[in-house]
Order: C-alpha cells, then sequence, then structure tokens
C-alpha cells in the first residue's frame, strides 16, 4: 500500500517508530498529485519545494526524539482562504490573484508549529460562496468518484485532495456547509466546530458570525486529532472562546450505549433522494443495535433556514467584501478616478456569484428593506436556535443527511443560483445556530457516489458526535472505499 | 416584482459595482426569485422575538492597547498596488 493511501493516526505511528520518513510520505503525496491533479484540479498553488524543506525539518525533529505532535511531518493542504505567510493566497478570486499575505492565520500557525507539511492551497468557490466549487475564478476541480460531478463546495478542492489521497488530510471553512457538503459529496469526515471553538484570525471573512474553521479527513479518528490540534481561545479572535481543549481522541471507543440521538422528521423531506434518505436511516438503525436510543424531534422552524442564511450572509458579506477597494492590496484597475477605480476593480475582480451576493446583503441592509430583511431573518434565526434548544432537551446529538442529493453534474445548478443555495438545506441551520456538526460517509448511491450523514451536537460537544460517529465508522467499511482514478 | 432594474442600479452604486445592460436585466430577475422565496419569513408572526445577533454567547473582549506585532512597512506594502516611499499611492480623493 503507498503512503499517500494511509490516514493521519496510520502515518503518525509509522513516522514516530522511523519506520518511515516525512520526506517518502511527502514524495508519495506528490508523486500521487503528479497523477491525478490533470483530471481533479483540486489545487490553486502547489509548494514542492517548501513542503520537501518541511518535511526535512520534521525528520530531524522525529530523530531527536523531542516536541512529538500527531501532525508532525504530516502533508496537509489547506483551503486557499486561508492566509499563509510566503504563500500565494487567492480566495479564488482574481481580486486577490496576487496576494502574497506578510502572516500565517492562527490555525495555520498551529499547524506549522506542530510540524505538520503544507502541500499546498486548494481551490474553492470564490470568497467561499457556493456549493460546487464552480464560482472559482480558476478551475472547476472534479469529483474524484466521476470526473463529470462536483466535489460540493465551496471546500471543493479540499474534499477531493483527500478523497484522492493528493494529501493526507486537509483545512476547510464552513459558513452554511462549505466543509460538510463537499466531504459528503467526496465521501470523507467533515467537521464543521462550535462557532467559536477554533479561530478564524487570519482566514479570509466571508459572513463572520457564521465562519468557522474545521478539518477534512479520511477518518473520524484522523478528524478528531486534527480538531485537537487547531482548536483553542485565540486573543487575536475576540470571538473565540476560552474553554480547554479536550483530547478528542480519547472519546472514541466505539461504546455509544444510552446515548439518545433524535431524527428531526423536517430532514426527511420530499424530493429528497430516495437513496439518500434509505442509507441514512440504515446507518440510524445500525447506532440503534448498538445500544443507541432514537427519538423523533421535531425542528420546526428547519424550512426557513436557506432564506434567513442568504439575508444574513450576503448582509455580512457585502459589508466585509467592501475592503476590496484596490487601494492597500489585490486588484486595482486602471481608471480616471477615485470612484472609477473602485467600481472598475470591483467590477472586473469579482465572479458573478460574488457580485450577486454583494448586490443581496446590500440591498437587504439598504433603507426602507433593513427591517424588512436583515431584522426579520435576525428574528427568525432567534426561532431556529429555539428549535435546538428545545431538542437537544430530549437528545444528545441529532442525526440528518448532509445532503439531500449525491454530487449533482459540473454545470446543472450554475444557470439557477436558488437551486444551488438549496444544497445546503440541511447544513445551514447548523451554523445559524452555531453548533458543531459532522459529516461522514454512510454509503453509496446507484452510480458509485458517496452518501454523507450528519450528526449535530449541542455546542462545544464535539465530542459526543466525533464519538457517535466513529461507532458508525466501526460498524461499516464505507470510509475504506477509494475512488478508481 | 420584489426588485425593479432602477433599483438594482441604485443597489449597484451603493456597493460600488457596475454591470453592462444584459448583466442587469440577468440580475434583476434572478435577485427578484431569491427576494420572492425569502417572502416565506413573512409567514411567521415574529413580534416578540427578539434578533439574534451571535449564536454563541460572546461578551466583549477587552486587551490593552499595546503594539503586538510589528511588521516591516517593507512587508505591509509588498502587496500595495502602488506605492510611494513608506506609503500606499492612491488616486486623487480631493479635487
Amino acid at each position: 500500500m503507498s503512503l499517500h493511501s494511509l490516514t493521519l493516526h496510520e502515518l503518525q505511528g509509522k513516522l514516530k517508530k522511523r519506520e518511515i520518513s516525512s520526506v517518502e510520505v511527502t514524495e508519495s503525496v506528490f508523486r500521487r498529485i503528479s497523477a491525478t491533479e490533470d483530471k481533479l484540479h483540486s489545487f490553486i498553488t502547489l509548494c514542492r519545494d517548501a513542503a520537501l524543506t518541511e518535511a526535512k525539518k520534521a525528520d530531524e525533529r522525529l530523530k531527536q526524539g523531542g516536541g512529538f505532535s500527531p501532525l508532525l511531518g504530516i502533508p496537509i493542504a489547506l483551503k486557499d482562504i486561508f492566509l499563509s505567510r510566503g504563500i500565494l493566497t487567492t480566495c479564488a478570486s482574481k481580486i486577490l490573484g496576487n496576494f502574497v499575505p506578510p502572516y500565517d492565520s492562527t490555525t495555520v500557525k498551529k499547524l506549522r508549529a506542530a510540524g505538520a507539511v503544507t502541500v499546498g492551497k486548494t481551490n474553492m468557490d470564490e470568497f467561499a460562496m457556493g456549493s460546487s466549487t464552480e464560482n472559482s475564478a480558476f478551475t472547476a476541480t472534479r469529483n474524484p468518484w466521476k470526473l463529470d460531478r462536483v466535489p460540493g463546495g465551496s471546500s471543493g478542492g479540499s474534499a477531493a485532495a483527500v478523497a484522492a489521497d493528493q494529501c493526507i488530510a486537509a483545512l476547510g471553512t464552513d459558513t452554511g456547509g462549505s466543509i460538510r457538503q463537499p466531504a459528503a459529496c467526496c465521501g470523507i469526515v467533515g467537521l464543521k466546530p462550535t462557532y467559536g471553538r477554533v479561530s478564524r484570525y487570519g482566514i479570509i471573512a466571508f459572513a463572520s458570525s457564521l465562519d468557522q474553521v474545521g478539518p477534512m479527513t479520511k477518518d473520524v479518528t484522523d478528524c478528531a486529532l486534527m480538531l485537537e490540534a487547531i482548536a483553542g481561545y485565540d486573543p487575536s479572535d475576540s470571538t473565540s472562546v476560552d474553554l480547554p481543549v479536550p483530547a478528542y481522541a480519547g472519546f472514541l471507543n466505539g461504546d455509544v450505549k444510552g446515548l439518545r440521538v433524535g431524527i428531526p422528521k423536517e430532514y426527511f423531506i420530499a424530493g429528497m433522494q430516495p437513496e439518500v434518505e434509505q442509507a441514512v436511516k440504515k446507518n440510524i438503525r445500525m447506532l440503534e443495535k448498538s445500544g443507541v436510543k432514537i427519538e423523533e424531534i421535531s425542528l420546526p422552524h428547519a424550512e426557513y433556514a436557506v432564506a434567513v442564511y442568504y439575508i444574513i450572509a450576503t448582509a455580512e458579506a457585502s459589508s466585509n467584501l467592501a475592503r476590496y477597494d484596490g487601494m492597500k492590496y489585490g486588484y486595482r484597475a486602471p481608471a480616471k478616478d477615485l470612484t472609477e477605480t473602485y467600481m472598475k476593480s470591483r467590477e472586473e475582480g469579482f465572479g458573478p456569484e460574488v457580485k450577486r451576493r454583494i448586490m443581496l446583503g446590500t440591498y437587504a441592509l439598504s433603507a426602507g428593506y433593513y427591517d424588512a430583511y436583515y431584522l426579520k431573518a435576525q428574528k427568525v434565526q432567534t426561532l431556529i436556535k429555539k428549535d435546538f434548544e428545545e431538542a437537544f432537551k430530549k437528545c444528545d446529538a441529532i442525526i440528518t443527511p448532509t445532503a439531500p442529493t449525491t454530487a449533482f453534474k459540473i454545470g446543472e445548478k450554475t444557470q439557477d443560483p436558488l437551486q444551488m443555495y438549496l444544497s445546503d438545506i440541511f447544513t445551514i441551520s447548523v451554523n445559524l445556530a452555531g453548533l458543531p456538526g459532522l459529516s461522514l460517509p454512510c454509503g453509496f448511491d446507484s452510480e458509485g457516489l458517496p452518501i454523507g450523514m450528519q450528526i449535530i451536537g449541542k455546542h462545544f460537544d464535539e465530542a459526543t458526535i466525533l464519538r457517535i460517529g466513529f461507532a458508525c465508522e466501526q460498524a461499516t467499511e464505507w470510509h475504506k472505499k477509494k475512488p478508481q482514478l | 416584482m420584489k426588485i425593479a432594474r432602477d433599483e438594482v442600479r441604485h443597489v449597484a452604486t451603493l456597493a460600488r459595482l457596475q454591470f453592462s445592460p444584459e448583466e442587469e436585466e440577468i440580475l434583476t430577475g434572478q435577485l427578484d426569485k431569491i427576494l420572492q422565496y425569502m417572502e416565506k419569513l413573512n409567514q411567521l408572526d415574529t413580534t416578540n422575538i427578539e434578533p439574534l445577533a451571535h449564536a454563541v454567547d460572546v461578551t466583549n473582549a477587552f486587551r490593552e492597547d499595546r503594539v503586538a506585532n510589528q511588521p516591516s512597512p517593507d512587508a505591509m506594502l509588498a502587496n500595495a498596488p502602488a506605492r510611494e516611499r513608506d506609503f500606499f499611492k492612491v488616486p486623487k480623493i480631493i479635487e
């Protein structure tokens, strides 16, 4: 078996025993990238030389035996939304087409300190706005399971790279489903932690009250190890929360007896792909056999989540993206005066979906419409959050499908933005309520495309959803399946 | 119609964006469809409901007003579209 196809925790053991070196793992990963990247387009930037230098340093640390961390010497990929010092960071936008950050995001800093090796920066929907990675200004990433399908989005490059063994693990960001939905589409594990669990400092802002960083990995154990490495309070992010970070992998013992899992009836809707529903329900029955108590619950305001989200998120985006004015960094178009410089730089620098969302957000915040849209949305957000509070009186976690269908065809939804927005119908409410959500593979459809199951937890209770996810994984082999490329 | 073309043009000016007439027409149709969908929020009575600003309770985080990092002017200016000495060079603001 090739080194690139192993998991983080498998490699960690071999690295620690010095059966293999980080340089060998990194070279294996880059051989895999050379063999597959023409088909997939997972990356915007590759950092081969820097990665090999980092791998050599990791091998030195491993040789000395000191400063061991689970990530030491592990090749990882970063969504191109993470500021990485000295490495081009574009957010898949022309407006940041030549932007090289002067500092690292807190999460990148933590990964570097832990000795992880940065393979490269992955493709995404421009400014994380999208569910298919087709909104990248540079290239569309393909789904490794079927090349005419999207990998999901917005963290589609990270998801495809992990699924295709082009890296061992990756980081993504999730504002309305951007880690979980691509994880589901590509058959990997993806976690959106509780809002405040992981620092957002140094990730390019989309909707600041919803954005969250999380791991995208080959299995649940890797996910737990990555989360532990990136979680924690950061004085540079005033919304990060000062709570101790548990050793998450310690909760993965396969024992889920007595846990109560809620199944919301509103999440099994007409119009969803029957195979998705069947696969999720089969996994729920399996959990029941392992001693989990299944409760039917209700989240009555679930159907309003997409409408709320596309007001709140676009309003915040319109404000966050006002900074791209062509003055201090980013693209500046030649123009005759200041106003024309703003207009032309933004017209030429942003893609259609980003402009559409800036327009929606500006409209929702504009005089005469603020109460009808923004304030109304914030009030319904309260109702959505209360639904979950009620539900969690009856259960410890909630299980739903991650997305209503498996990966759709490239180009299928690009002409109809609203249809695209509805691909996140099951993930969005989790961001609106600030909760943690885990997606893991739970089956395949008749075309061989992976199906994802979502486990939602209470605030800061990532341990329980990882524990349940691990129990599912132990009972099945879905996470071990690999796409043929 | 939830939104008309002249409103789209007005919002574009507020957002410092501009569109060709063809783009404007397509965008008006798309925004209209999305805003129609958002109408469903009006099915809900939210009279006594407080708006939510943050899903997780956060309080103001204060710190001492001290310089924590001091990247060099060169590092900070490296991405500038135009530079003169240690300054960002921008188009004339006052006529």
